[in-house]
């Protein structure tokens, strides 16, 4: 049975909807009204606080701190300054992904690694010989993202003025209702937004003070949801539903490398060895399999398709993960949409979906399967890159 | 977007707009977007018309006028790529009906708790909700063909119009009998008839009704308003219908997304610029005459502004057929309502104690009984403003924060009655405005006792205040009464539905079109399709 987060005791006083799923192992709420539609909003518009604490959660200090992320990461973690964080992606020695995560560099030999799935084992396994201690934090601490474009404002009047002024992807040692945390300009809403991390036995005093100081700028607790399309929006990638882990996958087809899932960037492959390097600078000579993109359903068409039935176009109501296969214009297929939501913002029906490459271009038009009155039809879509919502707020 | 000055950079477009109001910059968009030197001429240094926001108190934005949306259309959205350019739209979700000495009645985006909150009043109206939902929703489908394409012309034998009122004959056709004895019904009747023959409770039957009024000069119990219920209806986001919502950064958001949009295509607007007259030679609009004199060439004029304004005030009645005369005479811009807009230092209580605030995000009707409402219309008819008046009131803060300082709110207060010619005269209004102001405040008061300690700026607007303000001929919000013999092929007169003026070279494209008013951007559309489709520009 799923346990309670360290925030329990309030969010479940604030979920009238008793809404709830396991995510890894905790209770962890839906949407908190019955329908997520104003918490969405919440996240565009004013802001959004979630209960994060789910994600797997590492402690890694040490002299060896360094060698063993820069062994392990896709990324050349040496070059992470302290104070910063950064986002990347773990493979195998096959160069395909096992998890993608954060990783915040607290101090010279002090990072901190947040994960969908545990991978303790992974950092112990390649840490033979290391002088380096790794520990399973997830339980020990708590984890709130405050998300949302008064998100600045909010995290101002709880942490302070330094607090606001913190940059992308940087973070700080700061105090919240008088218990220390650590703040991360990071998230997974694709908009302005700030990650709080805290000790379990603070967590309801952070808590508390995070939805007093934002009660006058319309703060709203906001579930999985809400975050379910906010992320479709923005692009991101999500472990279990857009790829799998190469440790779960029953056979090799079904692995992704960091280029097939659009995380090429974060690769650094000239430097000394790690896991997967070879595989992926093979890849990277050669070429991928896969290309991770996003399809914008051609409107016009989706409505032809319902109105053919006499019915008005039926948009998804929330975000969607079950995948549908993707065909090119002569039907022949060339891949999968794996997730997909209506944009409430950007009025438009979006879908993420790996494709062949060589079979498509981005601006080109594919089709994609829709189910209208129990059959099945092809709906044009436009390949697009995969990141429909991007405000300069997020960054700026 | 740009600052604008009121000097164009040329002297001759191929299309000037008369009116920087949300129709004129749709229209402007889509001529640009076809390649078209396209100016705007705006009269105010505010693009927008009607759908402006304002920080009239400081750090309060108000959506001055129009304050809700709901049948922009989604398609126009998409094409000029409105969300690039700026548009949001939040959704509101429920409806609240306060009442006096209850908790009054909610209605919720959760149909569950809407049968619970209607069961209330009435069990049977609570399990037929739905379907009055259901029917409603049917209708529409069939009344949006109406909407998103040009009027129908049932005199012309033109074979273009006789496949449409073919088309339509269909979509009726498709329709059961049932729905389209609806359809008849709700033509015909009366908003509170036609709901009596679906319900029986106070308060859910005034609630309801009030839409039906807004914007007309009719009572709840005047025959022909059923059919402004289904317009309401209509109200579509995102493919659902019945979806109304609030445009982030006020109302004026759309029509600075529509400007944006205008020129990203290259299409030019200036501001503080009135257009005098429209310059005609030899039965031919040639241009317009700015008010500072300055002379801007045009191969075709589009006025955006009200039937009467454009007509009888720029062009002239000399430059016109009488009986065109006589029929924009007799069209109704009969100026009903006016509008409060408050600053708040803090959320008004209301006397119900229900929890939370979720009920008070979408809009609150102060329309607690039939006669109330009905009452309110008596006092109209004879020159007076409504003592206890119907009130459409939002507060966007509670949504959109940004329009507010933290914590403080605006909230907006559609009022109907106001009529524009009160007995005293409607020059008269400037008198008689504070008392206006004060019984709209002593309305809200009887359900938010301390909202006069919330109050710290306000803003009321009769009609003739809308007027003197936006141009709209006796301040009618929707450019002339969304009634019956006024839409359509009938919008803004018989013959002239379809854009065309009888002036050459002169065209229309505000909410006094087809098909009509509402923050719909579907006049200015129409029109320039139109336009392109058959050489117009």
């Amino acid at each position: 049975m799923p346990k309670p987060s360290p925030f329990h005791e309030r969010t479940s006083e604030l979920c009238r909807s008793l809404n709830w799923k396991d995510w890894a192992g905790y209770h962890a709420v839906v949407s908190y009204q019955e329908h997520h539609e104003q918490e969405y909003f919440a996240f565009r518009h004013a802001a959004g606080l979630m209960d994060a604490t789910p994600l797997f959660k590492y402690e890694i200090k040490g002299p060896d701190a360094v060698y063993l992320l820069n062994r392990v990461m896709a990324k050349e973690i040496s070059r992470l300054a302290e104070g910063r964080v950064t986002y990347c992606c773990w493979c195998d020695d096959d160069g395909k992904v096992l998890d993608d995560g954060t990783v915040s560099r607290l101090g010279k030999e002090h990072f901190r690694i947040t994960a969908a799935e545990p991978f303790l084992h992974w950092f112990i396994l390649n840490s033979r010989s290391l002088n380096v201690s790794i520990e399973d934090i997830t339980s020990e601490y708590g984890m709130l993202a405050l998300q949302g474009p008064l998100s600045r404002e909010i995290i101002a009047r709880a942490a302070g003025e330094e607090a606001s002024s913190l940059g992308f992807f940087r973070l700080m040692r700061g105090s919240v209702g008088g218990r220390d945390v650590t703040i991360t300009r990071t998230g997974y809403t694709g908009d302005l937004g700030y990650e709080i991390w805290c000790r379990n036995a603070d967590a309801l005093a952070v808590y508390d003070t995070l939805m007093d100081r934002g009660r006058d700028h319309q703060l709203m607790p906001a579930g999985l949801a809400a975050l379910d399309v906010a992320r479709v929006e923005a692009g991101f990638i999500m472990n279990g539903v857009d790829y799998f882990s190469a440790n779960h996958c029953l056979t090799h087809d079904r692995k992704s490398t960091p280029y097939e899932l659009g995380l090429g960037w974060s690769v650094d492959l000239d430097r000394e060895n790690f896991i997967g390097r070879d595989a992926l600078k093979r890849e990277k000579a050669n070429g991928s399999r896969w290309r991770f993109v996003g399809l914008e359903y051609d409107w016009d068409a989706f409505e032809a398709i319902f109105a053919k039935f006499d019915l008005p176009p039926e948009t998804p109501a929330g975000a969607w993960r079950t995948p549908v296969p993707v065909f090119g214009m002569d039907g022949e297929q060339i891949g999968q949409a794996t997730s997909g939501a209506w944009s409430p913002t950007l009025k438009k029906n979006l879908a993420l979906a790996s494709l062949r490459s060589g079979q498509f271009r981005i601006g080109e038009r594919v089709q994609i399967e829709v189910t209208a009155e129990y059959e099945r039809k092809l709906c044009p879509a436009t390949v697009a890159e995969p990141m429909f919502y991007d405000p300069k707020r997020k960054r700026a | 977007m740009n600052e604008h000055t009121d000097k164009p950079r040329s002297n001759s477009y191929d299309a000037v707009v008369i009116g920087g109001g949300h129709n004129g910059l749709v229209c402007a968009a889509y001529l640009a977007k076809a390649g078209k030197k396209v100016l705007v001429v705006e009269r105010r240094q505010v693009l927008g018309g009607a759908a402006v926001s304002e920080e009239t108190v400081k750090g309060f934005t108000f959506s001055t006028f129009s304050y809700v949306v709901s049948l922009f259309r989604p398609h126009i959205i998409r094409e000029l790529d409105l969300v690039r350019h700026g548009l949001q739209i939040i959704p509101m979700e429920t409806t609240y009906n306060p009442l006096p000495g209850d908790k009054g009645l909610v209605r919720w985006a959760d149909s569950g708790k809407t049968r619970d909150e209607i069961a209330r009043f009435s069990p049977k109206d609570a399990s037929l909700y739905p379907e009055f939902g259901l029917a409603m929703g049917r209708l529409s489908r069939f009344t949006k063909n109406v909407i998103d394409t040009t009027a129908p012309q049932p005199a012309s034998l033109d074979p273009r119009e006789l496949m449409k009122m073919l088309r339509l004959g269909r979509h009726l056709r498709d329709l059961d009998p049932e729905m389209r004895y609806l359809n008849l019904k709700l033509l015909t009747m009366s908003a509170v008839d036609f709901l009596h023959e679906w319900f029986e409770s106070e308060p859910l039957v005034p609630s309801m009704a009030g839409s039906g009024i807004i914007g007309t000069f009719l009572g709840i119990r005047s025959p022909g308003t059923a059919y402004v219920l289904l317009h309401h209806y209509m109200g579509e986001i995102d493919g659902a219908f019945r979806a109304w919502g609030f445009s982030k950064g006020g109302t004026g958001q759309i029509s600075i997304a529509c400007a944006n949009a205008a020129e990203s295509f290259g299409a030019e607007i200036i501001a503080g610029a009135g257009v005098d007259h429209v310059k005609i030679r030899n039965g031919r609009a040639v241009g317009v005459v700015l008010e500072n004199g300055d002379e801007i060439k045009a191969a075709t004029v589009i006025s955006s502004l009200d039937p009467n304004r454009t007509f009888l005030k720029l062009v002239g009645e000399r430059e016109l057929p009488g009986e065109f005369v006589s029929n924009i005479r007799r069209y109704k811009n009969r100026g009903s309502s006016g509008k409060v807009n408050l600053a708040l230092d803090r959320l008004p209580s209301f006397r119900d104690g229900r929890p939370g605030i979720s009920h008070l995000k979408g809009d609150i009707t102060i329309a607690p009984s039939v006669d109330y409402v009905e009452r309110a219309y008596d006092e109209a008819k004879y020159g007076e403003f409504s003592k206890r008046p119907f009130l459409n009131i939002v507060i966007p803060s509670l949504s959109d924060p940004s329009v507010a300082p933290p914590g403080k709110h605006v909230l907006s207060a559609f009022v109907q009655y106001a009529p524009y010619n009160i007995r005293e005269g409607a020059e008269n209004w400037p008198e008689k405005r504070d008392a206006f102001g004060d019984a709209v405040i002593d309305t809200i008061e009887e359900f938010c006792p301390d909202i006069r300690e919330c109050i710290v700026g306000k803003q009321v607007l009769s009609p003739w205040d809308i007027e003197k303000i936006t141009g709209l001929t006796e301040g009618n919000i929707f450019q002339g009464e969304l009634s019956l013999e006024q839409l359509a092929f009938l919008r803004p007169v018989a013959e002239w539905s379809r854009y065309r003026s009888p002036v050459r070279n002169l065209w229309m494209c505000g909410s006094g079109t087809h098909p009509g008013g509402g923050v719909m951007g579907a006049p200015g559309e129409l029109a320039a399709k139109t336009m392109l489709g058959e050489g117009g520009v």
